[in-house]
């Protein structure tokens, strides 16, 4: 219910901002949400605190100029002031004026900065995940444990079973450890695509011939949704992204099973740039 | 009075050039058809611009459908909805407000207001129509060759462009890039003469100073266009050798569905720098003449003198300039340097500074004014209030991280058909409300018009405000079919169909713009000469509607185009071609 009044009033949600970040499990977006997903890594925690910034300075500006607006619809009509003034420019008001908008872009753009250099900086780095665009699915590889590397597909509607949510799901997620600085490596075999999760901060187009680098960390256990978000062709829609963080123990587990079911295989062999060169 | 108090009037200078003899149109083949005038020009543009705009609307209604209610729109195959995606997106920006702007109102304005008697090359100005219907024509052809029109957006990314992936990847996407070739080449000879005309056609007295900042806005958008739109020319013209000839600008080595390609060595990226090299200036292409336009409809129906006239100038120009530095921050998620990351930020943020300037100059125009609220200004007070909005949304996306969970989703749509949809259509409704007594010497219906506002200003509202908010939960755009996934949770999916049905329900509520167009043309009040009792030039013709050459005598100029409600005149306001002696006020002084 709570979430139903904030729809209708806009405003109040202001103050759920705080809540926002772990009123639901996340991963995935519910009904009734307002916001962006919950935050599951550190960098999107501090793009959600900035954005909220951002949000009340927006917001204060668009109610001032609205409320200016109607002021002067009401005062300054043909009816309610017959003869109109004859000022041309106002130098004081003139250089304030420019001055105000200068003095809020600076409160933006330094934390907006900032954060642009963390998101970026890759340190400690503690493994490595190889990330694939194909047309239409994800090839993960993980070279720091054998190089071992699998297909991600989307399972159609009809294969569906309970639970799981539709046009999200792939046979094959990709295991993560949480708490653990993760290295990304993004290209592409064919087009561009881009590998987005929202509630990791994440999204970075992939593209052939070219390897693009970021990083993640991951704070809990959980898992994560996304999708292609760089128009690749007719199945764009189609090529979900599913991120399964688990922990340190398990995820040391799974990759020993993961070494075995996936040696060799790959599928579709996914184009290693190596080779096209060689051509 | 600060700027042209009639007293500094100095001497008119003599004229430099004898008046041009005009091509006289002998039937009537030539004279409406094949015709080198102006005005004639700028109505044959409008109207085609107008008619594949309405291609535009059916399209976006069609993808509105599909994204409301799923499963009742399952025959729009995924192939359908990208062609629809892209076409609509192209119409749009470039075959609708690009053409409307420059060759609709810029044609028919820019001679009367700067006192011509036509634009300097006609010729090639008539040319340039034909051109540019020979690019509207490839346009709507591409939907019918084998394979159908291009899908792959319409930012025509390659490598997905040209394989086979994508929908129209056989002919759609070359005639696309011909019918952009030929757009650009048609433009090209319209601008020249836009600017020229602009630089060397004014009338004795009208010094630039004295423009009306309609052509500022218009004058200025075309430079911008003039210089922006050889980089997608380039990128077009590149574009298609490589999938002609099988050259490799843009392409890097890869697979087409496990095949290897014979391409290597190329960069899809600087496709992308290209593109938005073009993409970038072309937002204002759009918006600068809304800007223009909107002051000039601001000052008459407040009877107020534009506040702060060469801050407005310095502004556009300042925008226009600023515009080429800042088109990267379309491609924040594209993997590029973090210092290119800011350096682009920090340019997008700066643009905001001339344009709150802006804001600020309408808003002090409109301060103790004497508005009136007729359809025009209500158009203009509309636009300023979405284009603020607009303007804060991109904000958020011009800050690189918080454009990261942002980009590509339907924030970005609800932002940009705010600013550069919703806005500048807005305009074009005002300015064809305030310029239809002088094109046809008759007035719009009022109560229609009324209605048309009203449902047009709420109905935009209602259709993209959603749209942030399903961005904000993450929905991605150029996505077919999504129904409920659990990015579109159930609440969002109604919200979905909600907006369909108001989108739906204020593209229809557009006939009634159209009726009243129709209508008025036989039955419109009659409206005299100066029915909004305006200071420029085109209200000063011997004739309403003005004829071939617009002028009897040449108009000399003795003033700014603002001034109203001047202190002793015994009119609110004085045109522009009134000479200091011939200002008639009580007390014998002005
Ligand atoms: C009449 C009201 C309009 C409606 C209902 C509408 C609706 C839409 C829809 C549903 C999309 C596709 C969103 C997606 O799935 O990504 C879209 C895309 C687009 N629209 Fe509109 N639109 C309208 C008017 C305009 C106008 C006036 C412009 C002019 C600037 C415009 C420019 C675009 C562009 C550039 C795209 C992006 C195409 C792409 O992704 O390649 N639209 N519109
Ligand atoms: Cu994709
Ligand atoms: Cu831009």
């Amino acid at each position: 219910m709570m979430q139903r009044l904030t729809i209708l009033a806009p405003m109040t949600a202001l103050s759920f901002f705080g809540a926002a970040g772990n009123a639901f499990a996340g991963g995935r977006s519910e009904p009734w949400q307002m916001w962006f997903q919950p935050a599951a890594s550190p960098v999107m925690e501090r793009i959600i605190e900035f954005h909220n910034l951002l949000f009340v300075i927006e917001v204060s500006i668009v109610t001032l100029v609205l409320g200016l607006m109607c002021y002067i619809i009401v005062r300054f009509n043909a009816k309610a002031n017959p003869v109109p003034t004859k000022t041309t420019h106002n130098t004081l008001l003139e250089v304030v004026w420019t001055g105000v908008p200068l003095l809020i872009l600076m409160v933006i753009a330094v934390p907006s900065l900032n954060l642009l250099y963390y998101a970026d900086r890759i340190e400690n780095i503690e493994m490595t995940l190889k990330v694939t665009g194909n047309q239409w699915f994800w090839t993960y590889s993980y070279p720091d444990h054998g190089g071992f590397e699998f297909d991600s597909v989307i399972v159609p509607d009809d294969e569906l079973k309970e639970g799981q949510p539709r046009l999200l799901t792939v046979d094959n997620e990709v295991v993560l450890p949480v708490e653990t600085n993760i290295r990304l490596l993004f290209t592409s075999s064919d087009v561009i695509h881009n590998w987005a999760v929202p509630s990791l901060g994440l999204k970075l187009d992939t593209v052939a011939g070219r390897i693009n680098e970021n990083w993640m960390r991951i704070n809990k256990e959980g898992d994560y949704y996304g999708m292609c978000s760089e128009l690749c062709g007719i199945n764009h829609g189609f090529m979900p992204i599913h991120v399964k963080a688990v922990s340190k123990a398990d995820f040391a587990e799974w990759v020993e099973t993961a070494r075995k079911e996936f040696a060799g295989a790959g599928g579709p062999a996914p184009v290693r740039v190596a080779e096209t060169g060689a051509r | 009075m600060a700027y042209v108090a009639p007293a500094e009037v100095e001497q008119i200078p003599p004229a430099e050039v004898e008046d041009v003899e005009l091509y006289h149109a002998k039937s009537w083949v030539t004279k409406y058809v094949f015709s080198q005038d102006a005005k004639v020009i700028a109505i044959q543009y409008s109207a085609t611009a107008i008619a594949i705009g309405l291609v535009g609307l059916v399209l976006s209604w069609l993808m509105r459908l599909q994204l409301g209610f799923p499963e009742l729109f399952d025959f729009i195959e995924p192939s359908d909805y990208y062609q629809f995606i892209t076409v609509h997106g192209m119409i749009m920006v470039i075959y609708l407000l690009t053409a409307l702007f420059l060759g609709g109102f810029g044609n028919y304005l820019i001679p009367l207001m700067v006192g011509a008697r036509d634009m300097v090359f006609p010729y090639v100005n008539m040319v340039s129509y034909w051109v540019y219907l020979g690019a509207v024509i490839l346009l709507i052809v591409s939907f019918f060759v084998p394979g159908g029109a291009t899908g792959a957006g319409w930012t025509l990314y390659p490598p997905q462009a040209i394989l086979s992936g994508t929908p129209g990847s056989e002919g759609g996407i070359i005639l696309m890039l011909v019918s952009l070739a030929l757009f650009i080449i048609g433009f090209t000879m319209g601008g020249l003469n836009y600017v020229v005309t602009v630089l060397q056609a004014r009338t004795r007295g009208m010094t630039l100073m004295r423009l009306p900042l309609t052509i500022w806005g218009i004058f200025t958008a075309t430079v911008l266009a003039l210089l922006a739109f050889p980089a997608l020319l380039v990128g077009a013209v590149m574009m298609t050798f490589d999938k002609l000839l099988g050259t490799s600008f843009f392409m890097p080595a890869l697979v087409e569905m496990g095949v290897y390609l014979d391409y290597g060595g190329g960069s899809p990226l600087l496709f992308q720098h290209l593109f938005w090299f073009f993409g970038h200036p072309e937002v204002y292409i759009v918006a600068l003449p809304a800007f223009g336009i909107v002051s000039d409809l601001i000052s008459v129906h407040a009877r107020r003198h534009i506040f702060g006239y060469r801050m407005m100038v310095w502004a556009i120009v300042g925008i226009g300039a600023l515009s080429f530095v800042v088109w990267a921050h379309h491609m924040y998620v594209s993997g590029m340097n973090p210092w290119f990351g800011f350096f682009f930020a920090t340019t997008t943020l700066i643009i905001a500074v001339p344009t709150a300037l802006k804001v600020y100059n309408w808003t002090l125009t409109l301060w103790k004014g004497n508005i009136r609220f007729t359809l025009p200004m209500l158009f203009a007070l509309a636009f300023i209030v979405t284009f603020v909005n607009g303007g804060i949304t991109g904000l958020f996306l011009g800050n690189v991280v918080v454009d990261v969970p942002l980009s590509d989703t339907m924030f970005v749509v609800a932002h940009f058909h705010m600013v550069m949809g919703v806005a500048p259509l807005l305009v074009v409704f005002g300015g064809i409300y305030h310029w239809f007594p002088l094109i046809t010497g008759r007035m719009l219906h009022e109560g229609m018009g009324q209605f048309h506002f009203w449902v047009t200003f709420i109905g935009a509202y209602t259709i993209f405000l959603p749209l942030h908010y399903l961005g904000f939960l993450g929905v991605p755009r150029r996505y077919f079919e999504m129904g409920e996934t659990n990015f579109i949770p159930e609440s969002a999916q109604d919200l979905n169909a909600f907006v369909t049905v108001v989108a739906l329900t204020v593209g229809v509520a557009q006939i009634v713009f159209f009726i009243n167009l129709f209508w008025s043309l036989k039955n419109g009040k009659l409206a005299g000469h100066n029915p909004w009792k305006a200071c420029s030039l085109e209200w000063r013709t011997a004739h309403v509607p003005p004829r071939h050459g617009n002028f009897d005598d040449l108009p000399v100029v003795y003033r700014w185009a603002y001034d109203y409600g001047v202190p002793g005149a015994d009119e609110d306001f004085i045109p522009q071609d009134v000479p200091p002696d011939r200002v008639s006020t009580g007390k014998g002084e002005v």
